[in-house]
This record gives C-alpha cells, sequence and structure tokens, in this order.
C-alpha cells in the first residue's frame, strides 16, 4: 500500500518536474507579490519588519493556490482519473499521495525560497527558524484542504477562481496560527502552544481531506 | 454455459434525460457482445455503469449469481475497462505509463511482449505527447493485455487505429475470447469477431441479435 503511493508520489513529482513550468511560476508568483510591499509601502523598515511574517505567509497561501486546480484535473483530462477510481487502489489513498505530491512539488520550493524574501522585509534574526518551521509544519495543510476544493472543482472547466473562494477561507487557521507562532518567537514568548494548534490543524485536515476529496471526485465523475 | 455477466432492468438517466430503461444482456464466459447503436444512444453511459463509474437508477448487475453493481473490489479485479481517452500521460513514456499502471493494478503481462501484439513495442521509450492517435491508442491497449481482468469493457477500442491495428486488435480479441474472457466492445466498424461467440446489442430497441445464424435462439431466449 505504501510502496503505491510512494509510486504515485513519484509519477507526479516527476510529471512536474518534466513540465517544469508550474513550480517556476509558483516560485515566481511567492517572489513577485512578496517584493510589491516594500513598493508599495516604501523603505521604512519598522513597518517591514512588522508586516514581513503576514506578508510572507499571505503570499505563501496565495501561490499555493496557483498549482491546485492542476493536482486532479490533467489527469481528468486524460483519463488517468477513471482509470484510478477503477483501480484496487483505494481512490482516499491516492487522494493523500497526490497531496503529498503538490506539497512537494509547491510548498518545499517556497520553504526554501522564504528566508530570502526574509531577508528582504527586514524579518528580524529571530524569527527565521521560527518561520521555516511553522512553514513545515503549516504548509502540508494547504496541500492537504486545497484536495478537497481541487476534487470538488476538478470537473469544472473553469474552477480556478471557485476554487480559491472556497479554500481561501478555510487557510484562516493555518495563517492565524502560522504568523502568532513567529510572532512570539521574535517577541521572546513561548511559542509551542501555537506550534502545537499548526500541527494539530494539519493532522485535522490530513485525516478528513482524503475521505471528502474522495467523494467529492466519485460524484463529480458521474 | 458457465459463468455469465448479467444485466437486468438497467435504467440510466442523466439530467432529466432517460438514455435506455429495462436494458437487458447476457455475456457468457468466452464470449463477446458489441454494442451497437448511433451516437448517444447510451453505450458508453453502459459502460460506466457496469465499471461503477455511473450508478443505475435502477437494475441489476450480476456475474454468476452475484450481484455486482458498485462492488467496487470484484470490478477492480475482474474488469478492465478502456474509456475513450487513453488514460496515458503525455508527459512520460509508453514504457513508464504501462509500468505505472501494472503497479496500480497489479498487472502480470509482461509489458515488451503485449505491446509487441500490438505493434507498439517499438515505441515504449517515446514520450506519448510525440505518438500518433493510433499509437497511442495502441499503447492503452496495451494496458489493456497486461490487465489480469478476464471481462474486458472497450469503449471504440478502434478510434484512430490503421487497417492493420483493427486485425491486429480483432486477433488479440479473439484469442481473449479463445481464453475464457468476456468483451463488452463499443464500436462502429466491423470487428471480424469469431461469429459463434459474438452477440449485437442493439442500443436502439435493445434487441440482441446474434450474429450468426443458429445462435439466434440464443438470442431470443435472452430477450
Amino acid at each position: 500500500m505504501i510502496k503505491l503511493a510512494l509510486s504515485i508520489i513519484m509519477r507526479d513529482v516527476s510529471l512536474s518536474l518534466r513540465h517544469g513550468s508550474a513550480t517556476t511560476m509558483v516560485v515566481g508568483f511567492f517572489i513577485i507579490v512578496v517584493s510589491m510591499f516594500p513598493f508599495a509601502i516604501g523603505p521604512e523598515q519598522n513597518i517591514l519588519q512588522r508586516i514581513s511574517v503576514g506578508v510572507i505567509w499571505v503570499a505563501a497561501l496565495l501561490s499555493c493556490l496557483l498549482s491546485l486546480d492542476r493536482m486532479f484535473q490533467t489527469d481528468y483530462e486524460d483519463g488517468s482519473l477513471d482509470q484510478f477510481v477503477l483501480s484496487p487502489v483505494p481512490l482516499e489513498l491516492v487522494v493523500v499521495a497526490k497531496s503529498i505530491a503538490h506539497w512537494l512539488t509547491t510548498s518545499l520550493p517556497l520553504i526554501v525560497i522564504a528566508p530570502i524574501l526574509g531577508i528582504m522585509m527586514n524579518l528580524p534574526n529571530e524569527g527565521f527558524l521560527p518561520l521555516i518551521y511553522t512553514m513545515l509544519i503549516g504548509t502540508p495543510a494547504l496541500s492537504f484542504i486545497g484536495g478537497i476544493g481541487a476534487s470538488l472543482t476538478v470537473t469544472l472547466r473553469r474552477g480556478g477562481v471557485l476554487l480559491s473562494l472556497l479554500i481561501l477561507p478555510l487557510y484562516i487557521p493555518v495563517l492565524i496560527f502560522g504568523v502568532l507562532a513567529v510572532k512570539a518567537s521574535i517577541g521572546g514568548y513561548d511559542a509551542t502552544s501555537h506550534y502545537l494548534l499548526l500541527l494539530g490543524f494539519t493532522l485535522f485536515s490530513a485525516a478528513i481531506a482524503p475521505w471528502a476529496a474522495a467523494a467529492a471526485i466519485r460524484s463529480g465523475l458521474e | 454455459m458457465n459463468d455469465s455477466l448479467k444485466g437486468q432492468n438497467l435504467t440510466c438517466i442523466r439530467g432529466d434525460r432517460t438514455i435506455f430503461s429495462n436494458l437487458e444482456f447476457e455475456l457468457p464466459e468466452g464470449h463477446a457482445v458489441i454494442l451497437n447503436g448511433s451516437n448517444g444512444s447510451g453505450k458508453s453511459s453502459l459502460m460506466k455503469i457496469i465499471a461503477g463509474l455511473l450508478s443505475a437508477q435502477n437494475g441489476s448487475l450480476s456475474y454468476d449469481g452475484h450481484n455486482i453493481l458498485g462492488n467496487k473490489d470484484w470490478i477492480s479485479r475482474n474488469i478492465c475497462y478502456l474509456a475513450h481517452k487513453n488514460g496515458l500521460k503525455p508527459e512520460m513514456t509508453v514504457g513508464e505509463n504501462l509500468k505505472f499502471w501494472a503497479s496500480m493494478e497489479h498487472h502480470q503481462g509482461d509489458v515488451t511482449l503485449e505491446a509487441r501484439k500490438i505493434g507498439i513495442d517499438h515505441c515504449l521509450d517515446l514520450p506519448v505527447c510525440y505518438l500518433s492517435s493510433g499509437q497511442a491508442r495502441r499503447a492503452a491497449l496495451t494496458r489493456v493485455l497486461c490487465h489480469p481482468a478476464t471481462i474486458w469493457l472497450l469503449d471504440e477500442p478502434t478510434v484512430g487505429l490503421d487497417v492493420a491495428g483493427v486485425e491486429l486488435l480483432a486477433g488479440l480479441m479473439n484469442d481473449h475470447l479463445k481464453n475464457g474472457g468476456c468483451i463488452l466492445a463499443a464500436t462502429h466498424i466491423e470487428l471480424h469477431i469469431d461469429p459463434h461467440k459474438s452477440t449485437i446489442l442493439n442500443m436502439a430497441d435493445f434487441s440482441l441479435k446474434s450474429s450468426h445464424a443458429s445462435e439466434i435462439n440464443l438470442g431470443k431466449d435472452l430477450l
């Protein structure tokens, strides 16, 4: 079972690497959105410092959305999704594997690039490691919840906008606890409870997303 | 007659439109049923219902007396469905695609060997996006050949195939029937399947006609 999940993950990651454009586009979008803020607000270091964590997190959420609509859509278009539904592999496992592959190809590059943007946004030194930790803990939730949205809109031709409207409100808990944890660390407070809540939300989304997304795909294919 | 796939009173409604109602068919072991009918007459819908992708409003589907409608475990082991779409990733090579589905669907057949039977073995290292539509169809048919299932549901298997490809496919379908497999195929062209083993299901009036004169009685029995 785990072997099958691994081969789905490998397939999706290698497809994304061969295609190339998806990850580059997401990372490019992330960099551009964050760099808009210094232009808009001006080079005032205090203000940039205060908004840095929030801006990076919001930009990460938006970038994550960009590649979500392709999560099941390409498989739907070439008929692979039908075959997944009919194969002995549980559809729930397919959803988990595809969510993990989405995380590897979208969120992981964002996490790698985030510290560089942190420098640009004048993020305090104490904030870099917590930013990476919170993103590592929180971004899997984005892929899992995103999987539900992607599966709901898979048969719609222009589902991208609807997907954003459906999913972004559900991202708010990740945003709140992600930003709070980093800010607490910067302020010198104990951030454990924020980390735990963030982790709890990620685990919760990982637990419900496969069932919800699989059900949505099954009814969508009819 | 041994095990057979039997559909009774099948009704399919999509949206407000009744595609077909009270459809009956029987597919005994080692036999083929060819679905005949105009575009939109419900050939694909019937296949999707059998494969479990669509739910039927009414009716039952049984194999050897057991109901299999919606029994995903049984279907995934015993039915191989080839849809209009090939289910191959354009960025991956034919070989990689087939290897992936081999691990997903527990294929037993040797990919190169089966690919040679349908004349696509020279393309195994080519990405699917380089293939012509006929070659891509042959690649998709290789997946069917490797699949361990006994029941084949083929939705327009000959689309894009050249004359030689159709002949190869007909030969392979006859081999499958000889080995005790069943085939339900929708097609608009004559496939030259052994007439003793095939029945034609006309979707316009749901009548079963044997393609062989002496088996007309069988067709009447089924009605």
